[in-house]
């Protein structure tokens, strides 16, 4: 049997986790085992739900005020006594921030491997070749674990392909009873929750980087005197621009780190090394200049197209298109002719 | 309070890697300490300074690891100890969690250990938590503030960065701390502190060290590195007379191709 782990917030599936149940149905298939999904939560019974839909053999839904909010140590524990009643060959992740310290906490109590983040894999019998990306994806390793039981893995999202929601949903959900100690930690909310689209949910990212500030034409208003504060302004009339591209296109904004830490944009659109990994279909960058740390978080993009004055910026070596241009030029240019071509003009 | 921070050793982020003998290689590049630990051994170093204490940096790793234990000393801390056995050569994430969380135990009264987010080499991201499930603590993990810690009773509350927005979490100590970069900006290490770090002698633990002798079995092995496939094609670059002639024909160009 394998097992897949449904995460979620805020009463919706992370859709990653629904790659990862298209995982382990592959995988099912291909060993002839079964696949059921573990929805740990407050009113998640929706998505356990869900998950039939998209395909799972069974769904083990514990639902229960103590799982109200995400604790590791909790949630742990109850997916650990699971794990052990069902003695599944496989347990497989979405890589979530949640989720990819779950599968840690459980690789431990289990006494087992864990291939954080795997981007691909072959099967040799029921054993898994999991490709995992290291050194910023400077390499692959391919890794096994021939030695112990279950194989525990999480899968980068939009590595592989979400299944069809099927229309004849043959499994069913069931309630699992758990007997969980007290927990040790407390959660008091949230702060700044983020709107939008997640970076690393998105299929196109419209990134920005130093460039973005680079308009000498741009007259700050009078007020600001500072000469960082009207780089920041120029910036942020950059940041608008390409803010416009990503509403055309549905993306997200990216960012690189020069562009975070001369305070253009916040760090949660950091891309890179020391920011978000992302595989979007569609990455474009504007006024990146192609740093290897960049390069490490967007280089398992598709397609990528490239728009900076230089010529000899290295993002160009890794791009598919690019433009060699002002990206105050080319990027509202570009956001009216996708408009007009995508009829949303 | 008496502080860990976990420090890894790792090939400069600028390196080129290439396989070589089926091993990673980065050729000349440098070793360095590992850039998220940075954010940890500052992160241990501000919270020595507000509550008194003492800090010992913690690694895992080869006789070279030294130089990133003496750059954790060089930055502030009071002790560091190099964990070293040939029993632990081809650790995975199983085994390092396993030895980090039995050097702890041995240091004894820990009230804190701090973590970076993941080690730049490996990409795993999860050794802190591991360690924290070991031994039973809290563990705090991507935390990006600290807004309150409380020596007496012994308390934390954090702010953890995750997808969605900050989630604000307390608990009791000690607790696994591990640190985004959002946390601080850490420090250069200082010309008293490079003099100091240079003539400290680091002592070596082996396994029977931190009672764990002829125990060590790792789940994983690596058969194979890669070296990714390019991305193939040459970049196209597109030409025009105005941005809008430009813009139009990128944008049909990324139609045609199917990628919008
Ligand atoms: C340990 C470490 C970790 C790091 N992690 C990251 C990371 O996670 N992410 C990251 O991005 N970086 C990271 N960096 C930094 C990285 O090395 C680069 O400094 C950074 O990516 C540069 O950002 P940039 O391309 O925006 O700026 P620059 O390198 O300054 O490039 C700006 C580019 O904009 C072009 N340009 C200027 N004006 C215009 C205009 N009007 N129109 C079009 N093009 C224009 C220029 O030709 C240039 O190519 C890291 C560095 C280190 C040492
Ligand atoms: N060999 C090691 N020695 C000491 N600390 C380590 C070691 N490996 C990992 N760590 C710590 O665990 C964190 C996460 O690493 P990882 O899970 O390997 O990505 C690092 O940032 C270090 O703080």
């Amino acid at each position: 049997m394998i097992i897949v782990y449904i995460d979620h917030f805020d009463g919706r599936a992370i859709p990653a986790s629904w790659e990862t149940l298209g995982v382990g149905e592959s995988l099912a298939e291909a060993i002839g085992s079964d696949t059921k999904a573990v929805v740990l939560g407050t009113g998640v019974e929706a998505i356990a739900q869900e998950a039939l839909d998209f395909g799972a053999g069974e769904a083990l839904l514990a639902d229960e005020p103590m799982f109200e909010d995400f604790r590791p140590e909790v949630y742990a524990e109850a997916l650990t006594q699971i794990v052990k009643d069902n003695d599944p060959e496989i347990v497989l992740f979405p890589t979530t921030s949640r989720s990819r310290e779950l599968a840690g906490m459980l690789a431990v109590d289990l006494d087992t491997g864990l291939s954080p983040d795997i981007v691909d894999y072959e099967l040799d019998g029921t054993v898994i070749v999991a490709t995992r990306p290291i050194y910023a994806g400077k390499l692959l390793i391919k890794e096994i674990n021939q030695a112990k039981r279950p194989q525990v893995l999480t899968t980068r999202s939009r590595a592989f392909p979400t299944p069809e929601k099927g229309a004849a949903a043959a499994g069913a959900v069931t309630r699992v009873e758990l007997e969980l100690g007290e927990p040790v930690t407390e959660v008091h909310g949230y702060k700044e929750s983020a709107g939008g689209v997640t970076l690393a949910d998105a299929a196109v990212i419209v990134s920005g980087g130093r460039g973005t500030s680079n308009n000498p034409a741009l007259e700050p208003p009078a007020e600001i005197t500072d000469e960082k504060e009207q780089e920041i302004w120029r910036a942020q009339q950059g940041f608008k621009l390409i803010g416009e591209l990503a509403m055309v296109l549905g993306a997200a904004v990216g960012a690189s780190r020069a562009a975070v830490d001369a305070g253009y944009i916040p760090y949660s659109n950091q891309v890179g090394q020391t920011g978000k990994v992302v595989s979007p279909d569609l990455y474009i960058a504007c006024g990146i200049s192609g740093a290897i740390q960049h390069l490490a978080g967007m280089r398992t993009a598709k397609t990528i197209v490239a728009i900076n004055k230089d010529s000899d910026a290295p993002i160009f070596k890794l791009a598919r298109f690019g433009v060699v241009g002002d990206l105050y030029d080319i990027v509202p240019a570009l956001t009216e002719a996708l408009g007009e071509k995508l009829g949303k003009g | 309070m008496n502080i860990i921070v976990c420090v890894k050793q790792t090939p400069d982020t600028a390196a080129t890697l290439a396989v070589v003998d089926g091993k990673a290689s980065w050729g000349n590049a440098p070793l360095v300490l590992n850039p998220w630990d940075e954010y940890a051994v500052e992160q241990a170093l501000v919270t020595k300074e507000a509550e008194g204490g003492q800090v010992t940096a913690l690694c895992l790793g080869p006789e070279t690891a030294e130089e990133a234990l003496k750059q954790a000393l060089a930055m502030g801390c009071d002790e560091a100890v190099l964990i070293q056995d040939p029993a632990f050569e081809s650790a995975d994430s199983l085994v390092a969690s396993r030895v980090l969380a039995a050097a702890i135990k041995k240091l004894e009264s820990v009230d804190l250990a701090f973590f970076g987010k993941a080690a730049v080499d490996t990409d795993l991201g999860v050794t802190g938590p591991q360690v924290a499930r070991r031994l039973g603590w809290p563990s705090l993990n991507l935390v990006a503030a600290i807004s309150e810690l409380d020596a007496t009773a012994k308390t934390i509350t954090v702010e953890r960065l995750l997808e969605e927005g900050r989630q604000v979490v307390s608990g009791p100590l000690p607790a696994v701390v591990s640190v985004v970069k959002e946390i601080n900006e850490p420090r250069y290490p200082s010309f008293m502190g490079i003099r100091k770090a240079s003539k400290a002698e680091i002592p070596r633990w082996s396994a029977a060290d931190i009672g764990l002798d002829g125990e060590i079995h790792p789940a994983l092995t690596w058969p194979e590195i890669l070296v990714p496939e390019k991305g193939g094609d040459e970049v196209e670059f597109i030409e025009g007379g105005d941005p809008a002639e430009i813009a139009g024909k990128l944008a049909d160009r990324l139609i045609e191709e199917k990628v919008i």
